[in-house]
């Protein structure tokens, strides 16, 4: 039982997992409740696209001495805003937008690193993260930031649930849909770059999408679906960062892979929607 | 005879629940309206009758204000500009509402409300009551709680009228609330419509369903771009304006005194 509980305890023991643990839950949690929208709106594609966005201003930030975060956001949020103008304005698809300026400003964040003589390790932990190695500073930070956002999110609920279900009734009842979609796209940009420490450019849109989609086998309603994503989202953290300790693997990957392994476990065994329990329940059909 | 007293006992001003004067709309330079004009008195069920592409959604969305007119304007019970969202209320074709998205029904129908509440305002006890008695007066109340994508095509038809009543509009605009349902759910909604219409509700349903607009409603606007005629059914309901609104669209049978339809 000691060596249990010590084997629990063991790795909180260390301040740069307690560091880790607590950005890593916080950003999971809100990327959660942003991403119950995400998939809801099937926009995984930007979900994707807005962190390899970021890249280019930490890029940019890094040059110019600035704070890095702050860089990738103005970054996420600038490019977000500028696949809706283009979508709306030039007769070309949302998710070719999408495409050309992601794409676009992730090279302009490499051409600009290219041109760095010195050795810049620090840009690295942005795109394949490095929980174990935040500061207390982005700790913070990144707490703050995610409990403004679900701030934003309860505050602006009604608004947010209704432009999202229905836009055009929406716009008819006198609601500003585009400043609505436009705040969300922002939200979704934020959220992402809050994640990049953590779990880093390539992996972030699993923390957006993944749990969100396990709750979403669980729940009938958005609220719980929110709620229930937090909590996966916080357990995948909990759990992978285990992992990460015993097996001393990168705990970005074993934090994203927990989730994957919740996602497939509500795939099988959800009550009413998952793969096996309607195997069970659907009657055999007749010869 | 029922119409004249009605619109007596609302007053003069709104005596005209909807007009279009000379409008023109469209979209990237190519013409959706044509000099489209007509008015609807308050109390009435009318019909926007017209084959795809004949600019019944766009008209839809002009009067709602969500499209702007190249030319000409709509009043909505007497007065012109941005329209008074509370008293329009509007049910989108079937096809452009997510079904997938986990709210209930009683979620929908609460959205009614949403354009009387400020921003940062919780739907409060009085707006689920009044929800709730929409509900009841499409006979969903039983099924509040159930997600909307579990309901019927017909349920869910009701379940947005539902929305525009918990919203306490005047006038309602329809886009195809009768497309794709079976004869009885189709029957229920037309008769959903008649009681809507004797509580002195103004309805404007676009279709393409000929036969339920002869039978049941007042009015019919026949539209293909232009308004080819608008009037009683019985008097616009004729071979030749029926063919030059449908064009090729439609195969037409006339016996006797009634006129059936079958899509060509």
């Amino acid at each position: 039982m000691a060596e249990f509980i010590d084997f629990l305890g063991d790795p909180w023991t260390l301040e740069f997992m307690r560091r880790g643990l607590i950005a890593a839950v916080a950003v999971s949690a809100i990327a959660a409740v942003i991403g119950s929208f995400v998939i809801l709106k099937g926009m995984a594609f930007i979900g994707d696209a807005l962190p390899h966005a970021s890249f280019g201003g930490i890029a940019v930030a890094f040059v110019l001495g600035g704070n890095l975060y702050l860089g990738g956001a103005i970054a996420a949020v600038l490019t977000a805003i500028l696949i809706g103008f283009i979508s709306r304005r030039a007769s070309i698809k949302y998710d070719t937008a999408i495409g050309i300026l992601f794409v676009g400003a992730f090279a302009a964040g490499i051409l600009i690193i290219s041109r760095q003589t010195n050795y810049t390790p620090d840009l690295f932990s942005f795109v394949f993260g490095n929980v174990l190695g935040i500061s207390w500073t982005d700790v913070w930070t990144t707490t703050i930031a995610a409990a403004v956002i679900l701030l934003l999110v309860v505050l602006f609920y009604k608004e947010i649930l209704f432009v999202a279900y229905d836009p055009s009734m929406a716009a008819a009842s006198g609601l500003p849909v585009a400043a609505a979609q436009y705040g969300l796209l922002a939200l979704i940009g934020v959220t992402t770059v809050i994640g990049l420490q953590t779990v880093g450019i390539v992996l972030v849109v699993a923390l957006l999408i993944t749990p969100a989609a396990t709750a979403q086998l669980l729940t009938r309603r958005l609220p719980p679906m929110m709620a229930v994503g937090a909590v996966v989202g916080a357990l995948s953290s909990f759990v992978g960062l285990y992992i990460a300790y015993y097996a001393n693997v990168s705990p970005s990957a074993a934090i994203v892979l927990t989730a994957t392994g919740f996602f497939f476990l509500a795939f099988l065994f959800a009550p009413r929607r998952g793969l096996l329990w309607q195997r069970r329940f659907v009657p055999a059909k007749p010869a | 005879m029922v119409k004249e007293s009605t619109t007596l006992r609302r007053g003069a001003g709104e005596a005209l629940a909807l007009e279009a004067r000379g409008l023109w709309a469209g979209y990237d330079g190519q013409p959706a309206l044509e000099d489209v004009t007509f008015s609807i008195e308050t109390g009435c069920l009318a019909g926007l009758v017209g084959p795809n592409g004949s600019g019944k959604s766009t008209l839809l969305r002009v009067i709602l204000g969500l499209h702007r007119p190249w030319r000409g304007d709509t009043r909505v019970f007497g007065s012109s500009g941005r329209p008074d969202r509370r008293r329009l209320g509007y049910t989108p074709q079937s096809e452009q509402v997510d079904w997938s998205f986990p709210v209930t029904v009683l979620d929908v129908v609460l959205m009614g409300r949403y354009s009387r509440l400020g921003p940062l305002r919780r739907p409060t006890k009085v707006d689920r009551e009044i929800a709730r008695h929409a509900l009841e007066s499409v006979r969903l109340a039983d099924l509040a709680d159930r997600r909307i994508g579990e309901l019927s095509g017909g349920q869910q038809r009701r379940a947005l009228v539902a929305r525009a009543l918990a919203q306490e509009a005047d006038l309602l605009l329809l886009d195809e609330p009768l497309s794709g349902l079976d004869a009885t759910a189709q029957h229920d909604l037309i008769a959903l419509f008649e009681g809507l219409r004797q509580e002195g509700k103004t309805l404007l349903v676009a279709t393409h369903d000929l036969s339920c607009v002869a039978a049941d409603f007042d009015h019919a606007i026949l539209l293909n771009r232009n308004v080819v005629a608008f009037g009683r059914p019985s008097d616009v309901f004729t071979e030749e304006l029926l063919n030059a609104t449908f064009q090729r669209h439609l195969l037409l049978v006339r016996l006797q005194d009634r006129t059936y339809v079958g899509h060509g």
